[in-house]
């Protein structure tokens, strides 16, 4: 069979399996829509925590981001995990027993004020959508690459799928559907890992075989460093930026991570505070299998890209090559006219490729803005996972298994988002502040009606996404960093935090953070656009920014809240309530 | 209210085991994995320089062993100070 029947096949058996646990898993009460009843067992809330968490980034584009920027990489993988930590140590245990539905929903409480409770919702909402736009996005490609459709009619598939399980079955829907994506999505992560570590190192392990030896008997990363230097490129495991930018993005995406409203609500969905702790462990134990794979499959690639094309010629290159160039995710100027690929350190072309009609002396597609300098080959990130199953020739099985891996990533995360923005408006918004005496029934249509709302929100940013959405996507940790996760860490484990510090410090935290984003990412404020990397601030990125921003949070926080007054003592003995592990149960309805 | 002398004792004894923990979090991580991952890398294990391992491998295990440690802990003190639950 070919891949595109294995494709169908696959992604059909996948989905049909989504649908029927959406439908076994209806909800029928606002319990059962926010956090599933608060009955889910801490193995599979860590499978549900681990799908939900492992979006379409995670699944295609990040051991292709980390295949390109080598050490660089290493933010990610460290900044995504090390969260886990904090999440577990500072958060899970603590928001478990304070028992309600939502990150606002603590705020609010903790800090007696709506303004509070209103300014989480808002960046619940910012964070929440620039993440999901992403998602959308991711499942437009996939589907439009492996079942040959428009990215748009992608898109739209994606929708009412998502909307089928999430409307049908809200948190408790989601988190069971998320299981069974959670054992697709690592599974075809793991498959052509493990084939392709045997092929290069004999391994069956890929964590082992990314330190192992190559035929000729160097090991492999030493022949990588090698291949790296011959052809210019800056050493594999030695990395571009600065130490300090790199310890910033990575902090910034740790406590961005702790602070994602999505993740958070996860803990809010078992029985107590034990299990809370338990699934946070059981959480990052299923998640650590995909990312210390993925710098793995980062160096197999990358090896293998290198010898298959460096120096070759065009004309004898495998399939997938002229493949993926069709598609525009590859390209080619034969700048020097001789026929053969010369792959060297530099950008081949001005920004993405642009390329025209015409065809050029060895059937490459011809590029309108090829750069002056040496190197004639575009690669998109992106391609790494999705094409490493071809480039290393696994079977057509392993190929299709990629294609209903990377859907699951995507369609979970999403549906994750989703609910939290929902959740948003009718929990914290509409039963929270506006209409406090609305019944159960009503709440949970209104939640129905925001989710349906939201995904075509949603929809329509992956089908025209903004030029910003990409650039702030990343930029979401630093967002939750800047603004979250201080004040709930403070919270909890600041007795004498009050309103005026938590507010303050979350409003100065996260109007810094969207500063200089737009100053340094967009251009929208100042005279030059975007501002080069030159002016940033003590040299940290804006990725790396969010550390920067959290510090001034903390600091403005306690600043303020000693001299202000203390918190009451009802507001008090919450904190003492929730430092003490035991009674969580009743504390969940409310 | 008044906090029982109890549960003081056992937010304490709390504050200590994470400190502990994220001393060993903090280190993996941002001391092997970053900062001295330069002189790190002058020592290697298999076909990896150290620092890097620390970087890419590393600090991931450690981060999945800390919270399991971090889990035992806390169920032996919720049982020390009566707090457990079935």
């Amino acid at each position: 069979m070919d891949v595109q029947i294995w494709t169908w096949l696959l992604v059909g058996v996948s989905f049909a399996l989504y649908f029927g646990i959406a439908i076994w898993a209806r909800a029928g009460s606002t319990k059962e829509f926010y956090v599933a009843g608060g009955g889910v067992s801490p193995l599979a809330n860590g499978m549900a925590t681990a799908a939900d968490w492992m979006s379409a980034a995670s699944f295609i584009s990040m051991a292709g981001i980390i295949s390109f920027a080598g050490y660089d990489g290493s933010v990610y993988l460290m900044g995504w995990t090390g969260g886990y930590v904090l999440l577990a140590l500072l958060l899970a245990p603590y928001l478990r027993k304070f028992g309600k539905f939502t990150v606002p929903d603590f705020i609010g409480d903790r800090y007696y004020s709506n303004t509070a409770r209103t300014v989480a919702v808002i960046c619940a909402l910012i964070v929440s959508f620039t993440y999901v736009a992403g998602q959308m996005r991711g499942v437009g490609i996939v589907f439009s690459q492996f079942l040959q459709v428009e990215i748009t009619t992608g898109v739209v598939i994606g929708m009412a799928v998502v909307l089928v399980f999430a409307f049908l079955g809200g948190m408790k829907g989601i988190t069971y559907t998320q299981v069974a994506q959670y054992c697709v999505l690592i599974f075809a992560f793991m498959v052509p890992a493990i084939f392709i570590s045997i092929q290069m190192t004999g391994n069956i392990i890929p964590q082992i075989g990314m330190g192992g030896r190559v035929e000729d008997g160097t090991y492999l990363l030493q022949k990588l460093d090698n291949l790296h230097t011959q052809l210019g490129f800056k050493e594999y495991t030695e990395g571009t930026k600065s130490t300090w930018d790199v310890f910033a993005i990575t902090l910034a995406l740790m406590a961005g991570t702790a602070g994602l409203p999505h993740v958070i609500v996860r803990f809010f969905t078992v029985p107590n505070v034990k299990d809370a702790r338990k699934s946070a462990g059981w959480a990052l134990l299923l998640i650590a299998i995909l990312y210390t794979t993925a710098p793995a499959v980062s160096v197999f690639a990358r090896t293998n890209l290198i010898e298959t094309v460096s120096n070759q010629e065009y004309s004898s290159l495998p399939e997938w090559f002229k493949n993926w160039e069709n598609m525009g995710l590859i390209a080619w100027s034969d700048k020097n006219e001789d026929g053969k690929i010369q792959y060297v350190n530099g950008e081949a072309t001005t920004g993405k490729p642009e390329f025209t009609d015409a065809r050029g002396a060895n059937g490459e597609r011809i590029i309108s803005n090829a750069s002056s300098e040496t190197n004639e080959l575009y690669v998109d990130r992106d391609i790494m996972v999705l094409a490493n199953p071809e480039i290393a020739q696994l079977p057509a099985w392993v190929i299709a298994l990629v294609a209903a891996g990377g859907l699951a990533a995507a369609l979970s995360t999403a549906a994750g988002l989703l609910l939290v923005i929902s959740t948003s408006v009718s929990h914290d918004l509409i039963k929270k502040q506006l209409k406090p005496d609305i019944s159960d029934k009503g709440e949970l249509l209104a939640a129905r009606i925001s989710i349906f709302v939201a995904v075509v929100v949603a929809g329509i940013f992956g089908i025209y996404p903004p030029g910003f959405v990409a650039a702030v996507v990343a930029l979401a940790f630093g967002l939750a960093a800047a603004s979250f996760f201080p004040a709930i860490v403070l919270g909890i484990f600041d007795k004498r935090m009050n309103r005026q510090g938590a507010i303050s410090g979350m409003i100065v935290g996260i109007i810094l953070m969207l500063f200089y984003m737009i100053r340094f990412k967009t251009g929208l404020i100042g005279v030059l656009d975007p501002l080069p990397p030159s002016e940033w601030w003590f040299g940290t990125s804006p990725e790396g920014f969010g550390t920067v921003a959290m510090t001034v949070n903390v600091v403005i926080s306690v600043i303020v809240s000693r001299l202000t007054p203390a918190p009451p003592e009802d507001v008090q003995d919450i904190v003492e309530n929730i430092r003490i592990p035991s009674g969580a149960g009743e504390a969940h309805d409310h | 209210m008044p906090i029982p002398e109890n549960a003081r004792k056992y937010w304490r004894e709390n504050i200590k085991y994470l400190t502990v923990l994220l001393i060993i979090w903090f280190a993996v991580s941002f001391g092997c994995g970053i900062l001295f991952k330069d002189f790190l890398n002058r020592y290697s294990l298999g076909g990896f320089k150290l620092g890097f391992w620390f970087a890419q491998q590393g600090s991931i295990y450690v981060f999945v062993i800390l919270i399991f440690v971090y889990i035992r802990l806390m169920n032996k003190l919720d049982k020390k100070y009566g707090y457990n639950e079935k």
